[in-house]
């Protein structure tokens, strides 16, 4: 099982990423979850919400507390929501930052595995608005070879009809741009 | 056989609830019964289900509406949490007296205060002696096929009862997760249509819900009760139909690894999931420990639970509310006054656990299960507190 971590601020979308990737394991038939954190969440507080996907069906109905994937969407979140907590020695984070991974490593306190992406540029460049929830999808599936790309068209197109290209072609852009380290 | 999809599973039941061509759906939105409503709000609105959908101003209201709907004959549904449930509780209890079949669904909430909008049971103990057949769900996939069956059970002449489906708020009602969805061939061939023995008509003049002279008042009350506890075979072979179309067996008390084991956990809704994880990993380190998982509340299935219980040394009962000030937590207490006259029962120990959403883990039941060998019998405890 992978138990995945989304960071954002409410209202980028972070529990609309925990979904996607839920709904693409889904549809390829695997089993997933996806939650967020529960909470009264305002606009622009840092939120939370979890993935698990697995080969078997998934019973922990628990939140996740040691991820082996965390995702940050807002580069600003690093100061504030201590994302690498709990995150496993062998796990990955994926965080949308214009930062080096040295510089990243040195303010997340975290010696793992990184893929770092300027997502909030592709956002802005490709969808045409700083929301990186899409776009940090591309850069999750390319650090943890869990999904296709293909496999997420499908809940793409579901979820945002007219606008899917957009952000399937945001997603694409990440995925190209993500660098894996370590 | 229908096909599996990715979907929160509050929405999954609102497309169960339009599967089943509701009539009227009488709701008033509450956190976090409200995607259900408001799915279905649209629905109606885009013209997929033909049902009328009463916007009422409060959940004291929607009751009001559904009794109204439901004695007029029309399949009718409501769903509300916690503070709605207990301003609608008057007419609750009033919609159970009448023999009315409803379905509710109560998407499991705290009750304040202090203000929670967070999971725990409190809302539907609130209500456990209301009448009404009380089931609890342990997945979105359970959620959803409860929905047919709570209408097959509920309507049928043997019956005429309301159903209250209990799905635990956010730790299912928001959750993305596989359903296997019905066809509408499959929801036809399991669910008849309503055909209510009386209906509130100007052709055909009937009185319901009249004043009870002490004369007639406690044997009103018998009938009820039967009528709740002979609700029981129609419950089960609902549950036999349900198996035979989709291969998934729901049962009054079902069993997890129970064989020969010494200690058992019992759990209500979601969190006997969460339990079954724990009871693999003590398995896995050679403990005796087994789950057993209450999914009827009302009627309470007395003899199941007797049979299911006697065998073991000790019991662990994982409370979900607090009745503040008694001896023990609702459901603990239901289990042992079940136990109290078997020749062996097993020592019954009391955990209160994830009240007001705090979260719990298979660890922590693991912790659970320690803390109660370790204690004596009879003694309550609030699980995680700090002094």
């Amino acid at each position: 099982m992978i138990e995945m971590r989304f960071h954002g601020r409410g209202g980028q979308g972070a529990v609309t990423s925990a979904e996607l990737v839920a709904q693409a394991a889904i549809d390829t038939g695997k089993y997933a979850t996806a939650f967020p954190s529960f909470g009264p969440e305002r606009r622009g507080a840092p939120v939370v919400a979890f993935a698990r996907v697995a080969d078997e069906p998934i019973r922990v109905r628990a939140k996740v507390y040691s991820p082996d994937v965390v995702i940050v969407l807002d580069p600003t979140l690093v100061q504030i929501a201590n994302p690498a907590q709990g995150l496993k020695s062998d796990g990955v984070l994926v965080i949308n930052s214009s930062h080096d991974a040295d510089t990243l490593r040195r303010d997340l306190g975290y010696q793992g595995k990184i893929a770092l992406v300027d997502a909030s540029r592709i956002a802005r460049e490709v969808i045409g608005l700083p929301i990186t929830n899409t776009t940090m999808v591309g850069a999750l599936v390319k650090a943890t070879n869990m999904l296709s790309l293909e496999s997420l068209e499908g809940p793409f197109n579901r979820r945002f009809g007219k606008i899917a290209p957009r952000n399937l072609a945001a997603m694409k852009r990440a995925w190209e741009e993500a660098t894996v380290i370590g | 056989m229908g096909k599996k999809v990715g979907i929160e599973v509050s929405i999954a039941a609102a497309e169960a609830v339009g599967l089943c061509d509701v009539d009227v759906v009488a709701a008033y939105p509450i956190t976090p019964q409200t995607h259900i409503v408001e799915h279905l709000s649209e629905l109606v609105a885009n013209g997929r289900l033909d049902a009328e959908f009463v916007p009422v101003e409060s959940e004291h209201s929607a009751m009001s509406v559904c009794c109204g709907s439901a004695a007029a004959g029309a399949r009718t549904f409501t769903s509300t949490a916690a503070q709605g449930l207990a301003l609608m509780a008057e007419i609750v209890y009033i919609a159970a007296s009448m023999r009315l079949p409803i379905l509710m669904l109560v998407a499991n909430r705290a009750l304040s205060a202090p203000l929670s909008i967070w999971n725990d049971h409190s809302d539907a103990m609130m209500v456990r002696d209301s009448g009404w057949i009380q089931i609890f769900c342990e997945n979105g996939q359970d959620v959803y096929d409860h929905i047919f069956h709570a209408y097959r059970v509920g309507e049928d002449p043997r019956v005429s009862l309301p159903v209250m489906v209990n799905m635990d708020g956010f730790i299912l009602t928001h959750v993305i997760e596989p359903v296997e969805f019905w066809t509408k061939e499959m929801v036809g061939s399991y669910l008849p249509r309503f055909r209510p023995l009386n209906t509130l008509h100007p052709d055909k003049v009937v009185t319901m819900g009249a004043f009870g002279m002490p004369e007639i008042y406690a044997e009103q009350k018998m009938a009820h009760d039967q009528a709740l506890k002979n609700s029981m075979p129609v419950l089960l072979e609902g549950w036999d139909e349900l198996a035979k179309l989709t291969g998934r067996k729901y049962e009054p008390v079902e069993l997890y690894r129970t064989e020969g084991a010494e200690t058992l956990l019992l759990a209500m809704g979601s969190l006997c999931e969460t339990a079954s994880l724990a009871v693999d990993q003590m398995r896995e380190a050679g403990r005796k420990v087994g789950l057993v998982k209450l999914r009827l509340w009302r009627p309470f299935p007395l003899a199941e639970v007797r049979k299911a219980l006697s065998g073991a040394k000790d019991l662990v009962v994982l409370d979900r509310s607090i009745s503040v000030g008694a001896a023990n937590a609702p459901v603990t207490s239901e289990i042992s006054a079940a136990m109290y006259h078997e020749p062996q029962r097993p020592r019954i120990h009391c955990m209160i656990a994830g009240i007001g959403g705090r979260d719990v883990t298979p660890e922590d039941i693991t912790n659970m299960v320690d803390l109660s060998l370790k204690g004596t019998e009879q003694e309550c405890h609030i699980y995680g507190v700090r002094g």
